[in-house]
């Protein structure tokens, strides 16, 4: 009886009696959430224009944050350090695609996938003999510090991400949905032969996939890093992304945005609420039994792509 | 352009006096490097025509449809003898949006639109190439001849009918400007009422907007009521070409492709097959 109370009850007492600390919480595991939609989108975007599941998307993370980060040690101010890691990312799609992608066109996915576990460990290696491998501190100039709304508080740091963040999703949306090129990107996705009999190119396609791929993975790394530092640790963000995936969808970008909130308000709100019950670190596995509990009950996600089937 | 047209041309000189638009001259198609589909096929689409490309299922018909545009290499083929022509143009090596930027659209079989696009989306991705100029009146241009399918505009093009589909891979198509346009297997899975609707239609846009098109078909009574000029395939050749008409009064034609004998009764097809074998040793 006591335990019953103690799971369905006393939480949300706790949650009733102290609304501030509950409104942090939930800030906290926005912006946490956020941040893993970020990962799980560029995720979602190769795998929709090429059916690859990129390995090697959070080594990307990782990639973009040690370059922009190196960059700026060099003495580059932001915004120029910034630019000249778009500049890196999508240079990198470029050679991704002429290395990569076209030898291995019309292969199995399987083998594009292992390129990419491929591509992961050159990138890792890449990243840390270009930029070295300790833990660097990345400063882009919003001090990590909290102001008080109406007894709230609110870290500046993360609003300043999940603003960010918000405002990439809505172009990314924008661009999927109205642009001639988004358009030719859900083509591609949907039927690759038909999109060449009408004289959509692959190769051009691919190759903006993977440079706005890699333009997310430097908003995730910049905040990621700004937060905790730029370290190897960034790339296994890639790992909280999978259960992002598999809750939103493997093709889905507003699936990538919720799977990511929901998962991250879910192990906040577990962890502060719930966790002294189990002994805490409900953090390190909610994700991953949620992930389960959706496999076995939706495994085409909240908004994964229902095959189309006419009868 | 005459400079080029001027030149000798000795290869094939069968389909008639008008100028070609495409010239397929002895082309051999093998896949995966051993497989070989196409044993030297010549053809010729003359500008403004509708030629019927006919044959039964495997004869080769959809390779040399692919092979033109260039899809063939997404699916390991490759065209290892001949040339093909576009305008005196060579074309076999080149890639399918380049092919498509010349101005030959293939409208695949099975329609292939985009599922999860609306109608209307996939309309716009047909106009890709041209670049997002005149894409208003070209979307009215192609909505004036398949009526149905502005009706449709917001739906999931997934979710509507076999006959608009069709339509809609063709309105897709015609949103790159083709002046060839080549159709593989337009007829097929729908309700003859619709592939004369739809046929009539084609018709009228090689008519109104002079887009020529070669038309591959195993409803050959169809396809040869609105082509003037026909080819017949038999594994991986042509074995025969000429009039529409001709064609179509062509007593081979009737027992191959028909099963009927002239007086339009059944044979059975011991017979056919055995004439048809009698007939290839002939010729």
């Amino acid at each position: 009886m006591s335990l019953l109370y103690a799971v369905f009850v006393a939480p949300f007492v706790d949650m009733a009696t102290a609304p501030a600390f509950f409104v942090e919480v939930l800030l906290g595991g926005v912006f946490a959430g956020l941040m893993y939609s970020l990962v799980a989108l560029g995720f979602v975007l190769i795998f929709k224009a090429s059916g690859v599941f990129n390995f090697a998307q959070g080594v990307m993370v990782l990639f973009a944050a040690l370059t922009l980060v190196g960059l700026m040690e060099r003495g580059a101010p932001v915004p120029v350090a910034l630019v000249l890691t778009v500049a890196v990312m999508v240079a990198l799609a470029f050679a991704i695609e002429r290395l990569v992608l076209r030898p291995l066109v019309n292969q199995e996915h399987i083998i594009l996938f292992m390129a990419t576990i491929g591509l992961n460990f050159f990138l890792e290696g890449f990243g840390e003999m270009l930029w070295g491998a300790n833990v660097k501190r990345l400063d882009i100039g919003v001090p990590d510090e909290s102001f008080q709304v109406a007894g709230v508080l609110v870290n500046k740091l993360e609003l300043s991400a999940a603003i960010t963040a918000a405002l990439l999703v809505a172009v990314l949306a924008v661009f999927f949905q109205r642009t001639r090129i988004g358009r030719a990107l859900r083509a591609v996705a949907d039927d690759h032969e038909a999109a060449l009999s009408i004289g959509i190119p692959l190769k051009t396609i691919w190759v903006i996939v993977w440079a706005v791929a890699g333009i997310v993975a430097i908003a995730a790394g910049v905040m990621w890093g700004a937060k905790s530092g730029v370290q190897f640790s960034l790339s296994l963000l890639a790992l909280k992304a999978l259960p992002v995936l598999i809750l939103g969808g493997f093709e889905s970008v507003p699936g990538a945005i919720l799977g990511g909130l929901i998962i991250g308000v879910g192990e906040k709100l577990g962890e502060v609420y719930w966790g002294p019950l189990v002994g805490g670190a409900i953090e390190n596995w909610f994700a991953y039994v949620l992930a389960l509990a959706f496999l076995l009950f939706r495994p085409q996600g909240l908004f994964g792509e229902k095959i189309i089937e006419r009868v | 352009m005459s400079a080029v047209s001027a030149a000798p041309d000795r290869t094939d000189t069968r389909a008639g006096t008008a100028r070609a638009l495409l010239s397929v001259n002895n082309i051999e198609v093998i896949y995966d490097h051993v497989i070989l589909v196409l044993k030297g096929v010549s053809l010729k689409v003359p500008e403004g025509g509708i030629v019927a490309l006919l044959g039964a299922n495997g004869a080769g018909k959809s390779t040399t449809l692919k092979a033109i545009s260039g899809l063939l290499r997404t699916e390991r083929g490759d065209v290892t003898k001949g040339a093909i022509e576009f305008r005196g143009e060579p074309i076999h090596r080149r890639n399918p949006n380049e092919v498509v930027r010349h101005g030959i659209v293939q409208v695949m079989e099975g329609r292939h639109v985009f599922e999860h696009l609306t109608v209307e989306e996939n309309l716009l991705t047909g106009a890709y190439t041209q670049g997002g100029a005149r894409t208003k009146p070209d979307l009215e241009m192609v909505y004036g001849y398949f009526p149905r399918l502005k009706d449709r505009r917001g739906f999931r093009a997934g979710y509507v009918s076999g006959g608009e589909q069709q339509m809609l891979a063709i309105g897709r198509a015609l949103m790159a400007h083709p002046r060839l346009m080549l159709l593989d297997e337009p007829s097929m899975g729908l309700a003859p009422m619709l592939v004369q609707e739809i046929f009539e239609i084609v018709a009228r846009l090689n008519r109104e907007e002079n887009v020529a098109v070669l038309l591959a078909e195993q409803n050959a009574t169809m396809a040869l009521r609105f082509a003037q000029h026909g080819y017949v395939m038999e594994n991986g050749r042509i074995v025969l070409d000429g009039d529409a008409t001709t064609i179509a009064d062509n007593e081979d034609i009737k027992e191959f492709y028909l099963g009927l004998t002239g007086v339009g009764q059944r044979k059975s097809y011991r017979d056919v097959k055995h004439y048809k074998r009698r007939k290839r040793w002939l010729s």
